[in-house]
């Protein structure tokens, strides 16, 4: 979190690695730490290079490979931009790879990416996902794997992170690789109520809900 | 969209014109974020010695207190509408004397000042409860709801609807306050952890559903964004509902095609329900409980 936020802003940058620097600037909580060997396997990046501009360099960059000094201060920052976007398109595959969903699955069972707002879901921890697989298309949401709701990140420096760099497969690889983090589903309907009183309305409509609810436990309970 | 939502977003001037028309001191930089906080730290720091602003609009200025209506002093001074809380707030007589500004006879001594402090804001908490049931309290709550001074839906296809708070106890001292989407109908936890040690009861159980009642148009309004539900994919392909991972929670969104089928309550459709009944198993994880 000490880490500079912005490029260029203290010497300490060259010496430390461009990865740790990226995971530790603010706002880059969601990120995981891609394996350098992950990242150096030239198959991983297929397709990568027609997404970023001055892909070798800004590979180079994130392998700590270039020495920034060298280029202008308009070229760092262009450098910078394409490291970054490089850095999140290989981390969108990274997190579906087996080690990958490891690291993220630890970084689950921490919070790290927040918890449900939903009162009935108490607490429970979130994944990030992106609706769309492509870049620039929209930002990264967080899916409650409790009641399978999609939130708006609450901190604004979390709301403009690319959705792309999580992937749409994400939530889903990790549950169908780790079964047992599945959770219970709630069941609970909240009913407004004036003076103790249900509202007609609403009432009706909670009790669709609940016959909707049983319908679909009485079609799992046949399929066993 | 998260914007409202934000730790370090200015909270809407517009609130504070409110609190500042009550008492005629509203100047044209309070609309300035930056003269706000300025404010904010103020009435942290001197608390109630600032004689130009009265206890409630300081009270309700304070930050993490800004989901409060400013009640009106009529309705406080109005005996009836202080029915019972005598008996809930300790210290009732000074928190009240508190609450409207008027000079104690006898000066209080200093270390009962805190605890007076403490049961006037329980005392406001519960006349702002009554109070905001009322037409001019619905009123007032219906101007901090178009200015989404509640927050907003944290829920992506909510799309930022504006939220409602809300208890889920009448009485104080059970729960912190909640907030209540009237488009996905669903309550949420605040945000902010600064709205955490507010008593769900200076809102009430009633609130939500008289304001609902009172303004139709918020339910109307909600209409085209119902629906509208996310399922999970994995490489494009959906997960089918058999699978331990597969989709458990579409009944929770899922809206009636139609206004027949909500009828649950036929005759018809309970025998339906019971012969669903008598179909499941005896695994009790999937018994079904019918709300009548």
């Amino acid at each position: 979190m000490t880490a500079p936020e912005e490029y260029g802003s203290g010497s300490d940058y060259s010496e430390e690695y461009w990865v740790d620097w990226f995971l530790g600037a603010k706002g880059n909580e969601y990120f995981c730490d891609v394996e350098q060997d992950f990242i150096l396997d030239r198959f991983n990046l297929t397709g990568l290079q027609s997404e970023v501009e001055h892909f070798q360099l800004a590979l180079d960059l994130i392998t700590d490979e270039l020495d920034l000094e060298e280029f202008s201060e308009d070229h760092r920052y262009v450098l910078d931009e394409s490291a970054r976007k490089l850095y999140g398109l290989i981390h969108a595959r990274f997190i579906l790879s087996p080690r990958g969903l490891q690291k993220m699955l630890e970084k689950y069972k921490n919070s790290d990416f927040g918890r449900c707002p939903r009162l009935h879901c108490n607490l429970h921890p979130l994944l990030p996902i992106g609706i769309y697989e492509k870049q620039g298309q929209g930002t990264v949401k967080l899916y409650c794997s409790k009641c399978e709701e999609l939130y708006n990140p609450k901190s604004i420096r979390h709301s403009n992170i690319d959705g792309a760099y999580f992937g749409a497969n994400f939530p889903a690889m990790l549950m169908q690789t780790f079964a047992n983090i599945i959770p219970a589903k709630p069941k609970e309907i909240y009913v407004p109520k004036i003076f103790g009183f249900k509202i007609h309305e609403q009432a009706k409509l909670a009790r669709w809900k609940e016959k909707k609810r049983s319908e679909m436990e009485v079609r799992l309970s046949k399929d066993d | 969209m998260g914007d409202a939502m934000d730790v370090d977003n200015p909270r809407n001037p517009s609130f504070d014109m409110v609190n500042h028309a009550n008492n005629a001191s509203a100047n044209a930089s309070a609309n300035t974020s930056k003269d706000k906080f300025t404010r904010y730290e103020e009435s942290d720091a001197t608390s109630d010695s600032d004689d130009s602003e009265s206890w409630i609009s300081n009270f309700c200025s304070q930050p993490g207190y800004d989901y409060f209506a400013t009640v009106y002093e009529d309705f406080i001074e109005d005996d009836f509408n202080l029915t019972g809380l005598g008996a809930l707030v300790p210290y009732y007589k000074d928190s009240m004397e508190l609450i409207l500004d008027i000079e104690p006879e006898e000066p209080t001594n200093l270390p009962n000042m805190n605890n007076i402090e403490q049961s006037a804001e329980l005392l406001y908490g519960l006349i702002h409860a009554r109070f905001i049931v009322t037409r001019q309290g619905l009123e007032f709550m219906a101007r901090k709801y178009e200015c989404k001074h509640f927050g907003v839906c944290p829920r992506t296809f909510c799309e930022g609807t504006s939220l409602l708070p809300t208890g889920r106890h009448d009485l104080p001292g059970y729960e912190s306050v909640r907030l209540y989407c009237p488009c996905c109908g669903d309550l949420y936890v605040p945000p902010n952890s600064r709205y955490h040690h507010i008593d769900g009861a200076f809102f009430g159980t009633s609130f939500v559903g008289l304001f609902l009642q009172m303004f139709p148009d918020v339910l109307k309004e909600c209409e085209p964004r119902r629906g509208k539900s996310f399922q999970l994919t994995l490489f494009g392909f959906k997960i089918n509902e058999k699978s331990k991972a597969g989709p458990r929670m579409k009944w929770l969104r899922d809206v009636p095609a139609n206004q027949e089928e909500l009828e649950v309550d036929d005759p018809k459709d309970d025998a339906n329900l019971t012969k669903l009944n008598d179909n499941s198993d005896n695994n009790s994880a999937m018994s079904i409980s019918v709300h009548k």
